[in-house]
């Protein structure tokens, strides 16, 4: 029964592949390139937008979650934010579209470096207890702040001119400058996991005494990777504003928290394409069982049960330990 | 999305092939709430609402055939617009129905303009979809928050209710109820005594019911909606506002709000209304046709979708084409009729006019039956029940 053996075996494996990527992770990226090139003329672009936002965003919960080991309950206050402000760059200031994506992400890093300078100092339950706080805090402050337009949300967002030239009107030219943005903060967040810096992390997650023992200073390292983490996961939340041309309180709202940390659990916590497939899974199932309504949660919940029970390494990390090889 | 599988069939049709035959086939989405706090007041009841209309209209007679589906907002608007976009793009839906919940309905609105489509809302509140936010693919049918809170207001001040205390929602919406209210309060003699916001959405109104039972005011008027209105009418009801002579009044209530809180809890509450079961014969009729098919009476909500769907089929049978842009300006040039609304019309900025009534909630023992809850107090003429077309900012009045 996979369900008693440790949760790290698959993610010690990972550790093993530093340096240049290993041949099959090039495949597979290779794979998921030309898959997202040939998607669009199969699949309702909108909907395939939606599920690389989301994976993105999981995958920047996964930088933190699976390989920093903190689990943050507050990532929404980061990918809300930076919709937030994304949102308004675009439709009231006007701004191209990539400025106002720069923007959302840069504030939600300096929410990101505000709210993680005071999480850190706490371990386990409190730290996900505090950030919850915070993005509770977010949530609040957009409920009520004058430009986020209470439970309207900001609505109608332009998308705008890409470098103020090129139309992203149209759901399929927008759709490869998504696939840039995801791809381009998939291979970022690929490329820090392998960097020294990730092995650091990962000797921390593993056993922090002895990393403080060895001399590294644990608390820039971890409030480095949170900042990144809510980097990237506002990089998700702006670059969702402006393709959906909304942002809304469900963005920051706690359940956004939660359901991302399931995307990771259930697609493998601490593998590299783990939050992608459960992104997909939980985007699809929410757009196809949408008629289900409040059903959807539920059937969510069960599903977060089953993969607890039986497949604690999540979908990918089962595969991993199948193949023998770090995904 | 959900199928409701209401197809009819063209072989029929085509039996009764006679002259001005429109031949069109057109696909109707109901997306409202269908599992929260307004699946009572739309839900599965505004589905069922739409497909009477169409069979009433004999549309397969007079050649179109229309499908509806429907699916679940959840009252978010990213859901929402997702659903909106999705049913345009790529499931051929020609027009939306009813989206209750203010920020979902903007959504579609903006979404529908984007697409040009056509959004007959029902259930969305906010005014600001015929004002701020207008768009010549939008109309607004049923009821919105100025008309609600104007119509409330005006007639509570006018019977001497002059000292106002609010209670109010701690959001945007709430916040437009209370200053569109406040307008009409002064502008009739009256004063504020005193408001207060609750945290949204709030279960705990006990503290702002005391402040609003020492205030002095002679009305307390809630400007929330759903589950806050209920509560907060529940609570008031514990503390005995009316009881100690404060009258009550709720800027945004529907019949099945007052359903569900009985007459015991509501008894005495004033409010606005678009539609009424119990107001005439024929309103009378096609709720007990509307009755047996849901086991409850009609929202006005629910009364909305079925007369826009009506509307909007006649405009189509007598274009002869479902082309948004040809049949909005038909919509809007052809003067409204029907069994639930009476006469009308459809405004140049989307706004439907007709008349509202002011009601007040009947004591339990004045009351007949299970859904006997109202008293007709007065009838606000149409004229008079809607914001003023140069008074919203819609961008499409010159």
């Amino acid at each position: 029964m996979t369900a008693i053996t440790d949760t790290n075996e698959s993610t010690i494996v990972v550790e093993q592949a530093s340096g240049s990527m290993p041949r099959h992770h090039l495949v597979i990226f290779a794979l998921l390139l030309l898959l997202s090139l040939a998607a669009p003329f199969f699949l309702y672009p909108v909907f395939l937008m939606k599920v690389m936002c989301f994976a993105l965003f999981a995958c920047a919960l996964n930088l933190l979650l699976g390989f920093g080991g903190l689990l943050s309950f507050g990532h929404a206050a980061f990918f809300g934010s930076a919709a937030y402000v994304s949102a308004h760059a675009a439709r009231v200031w006007g701004l191209t579209p990539e400025v106002a994506i720069i923007l959302g992400t840069l504030s939600a890093a300096v929410l990101g470096a505000v709210i993680g300078l005071l999480a850190i100092r706490r371990q386990g339950i409190y730290f996900a207890m505090v950030t919850l706080a915070f993005a509770q805090m977010v949530y609040f402050a957009a409920l009520q702040a004058p430009f986020t337009g209470g439970e309207d949300g900001i609505q109608n967002v332009p998308r705008g001119d890409l470098f103020g030239a090129i139309s992203m009107r149209s759901d399929f030219s927008l759709y490869f400058v998504v696939l840039v943005i995801t791809f381009g903060g998939l291979l970022a967040i690929y490329r820090i996991i392998h960097s020294p810096f990730g092995q650091v992390l990962k000797a921390i997650r593993e056993n922090e005494p002895r990393a403080i023992s060895l001399g590294y200073r644990v608390n820039s390292y971890k409030l480095t990777v949170f900042v990144l983490s809510a980097t990237f996961a506002g990089l998700a939340g702006a670059t969702k504003a402006i393709v959906f041309q909304l942002a809304s309180l469900t963005d920051v709202y706690w359940t956004m928290s939660g359901e991302v940390v399931l995307m990771v659990l259930l697609g493998g916590m601490g593998t590299v394409f783990g939050p992608l497939v459960g992104a997909a899974v939980i985007v699809t199932m929410q757009n196809y069982l949408a008629s289900f309504g409040a059903w959807v949660t539920i059937i969510q919940g069960c599903i977060f049960v089953i993969s607890v029970m039986l497949f604690r390494e999540g979908i990918v990390g089962v595969i991993a330990k199948w193949i023998r090889k770090p995904l | 999305m959900k199928k409701i599988g209401f197809l009819v069939a063209s072989l029929v049709a085509s039996l009764f092939a006679s002259t001005a035959f429109a031949d069109v086939a057109v696909k109707l989405g109901v997306l409202n709430d269908r599992s929260g706090v307004y699946s009572d007041l739309a839900g599965e009841g505004s589905v069922v609402a739409a497909q009477m209309a169409v069979e009433d209209y004999k549309a397969a007679d007079k050649g179109i055939t229309v499908e509806i589906i429907s699916a679940d907002h959840q009252n978010k608007p990213d859901i929402a617009s997702n659903i909106a976009r999705q049913w345009y793009d790529q499931d051929g839906v020609d027009a939306i129905l009813d989206v209750p919940t203010s920020s979902a309905a903007l959504a579609v609105a903006e979404i529908t303009r984007e697409k040009n489509k056509i959004f007959l809302n029902s259930g969305g509140g906010t005014s600001d979809l015929t004002g701020k936010a207008c768009s010549p693919n939008t109309v607004h049918w049923t009821y919105d928050s100025w008309q609600l809170a104007h119509g409330t207001a005006s007639a509570v001040v006018a019977n001497g209710g002059k000292k106002w205390f609010f209670v109010t929602a701690d959001y945007a919406f709430g916040q437009a109820m209370e200053r569109d209210a406040t307008e009409v309060v002064k502008e009739g003699g009256g004063e504020v005594v005193g408001s207060i916001r609750h945290p949204f959405p709030g279960t705990d109104f006990s503290s702002y019911l005391l402040q609003a039972q020492s205030s002095g005011a002679q009305v307390v008027a809630f400007a929330n909606a759903g589950g806050d209105t209920i509560n907060s009418v529940k609570q008031a009801s514990e503390f005995g506002l009316a009881q100690s002579g404060q009258q009550l009044a709720g800027l945004l209530v529907f019949a099945n709000d007052v359903h569900s809180l009985g007459l015991q809890t509501a008894q005495g509450l004033m409010l606005t209304e678009s539609f009424y079961w119990d107001l005439n014969d024929q309103t009378r009729e096609w709720s007990a046709r509307f009755e047996e098919k849901m086991n409850k009476k009609p929202s006005m909500v629910q009364a909305g979708v079925y007369a826009s769907v009506l509307h909007y089929l006649k405009a189509v049978e007598a274009l002869g084409d479902k082309d948004a842009t040809k049949v909005m300006a038909k919509m809007k040039e052809t003067p409204t009729d029907d069994i639930l609304f009476g006469k009308g019309m459809i405004r140049a900025d989307g706004r439907k006019i007709h008349q509202s009534y002011l009601f007040q909630v009947k004591k339990p023992e004045e009351s007949k039956g299970e859904w006997d809850l109202y008293n007709l107090v007065s009838t606000i003429p149409a004229e008079q029940s809607f914001r003023p077309l140069d008074k919203g900012g819609c961008s499409l009045i010159k």
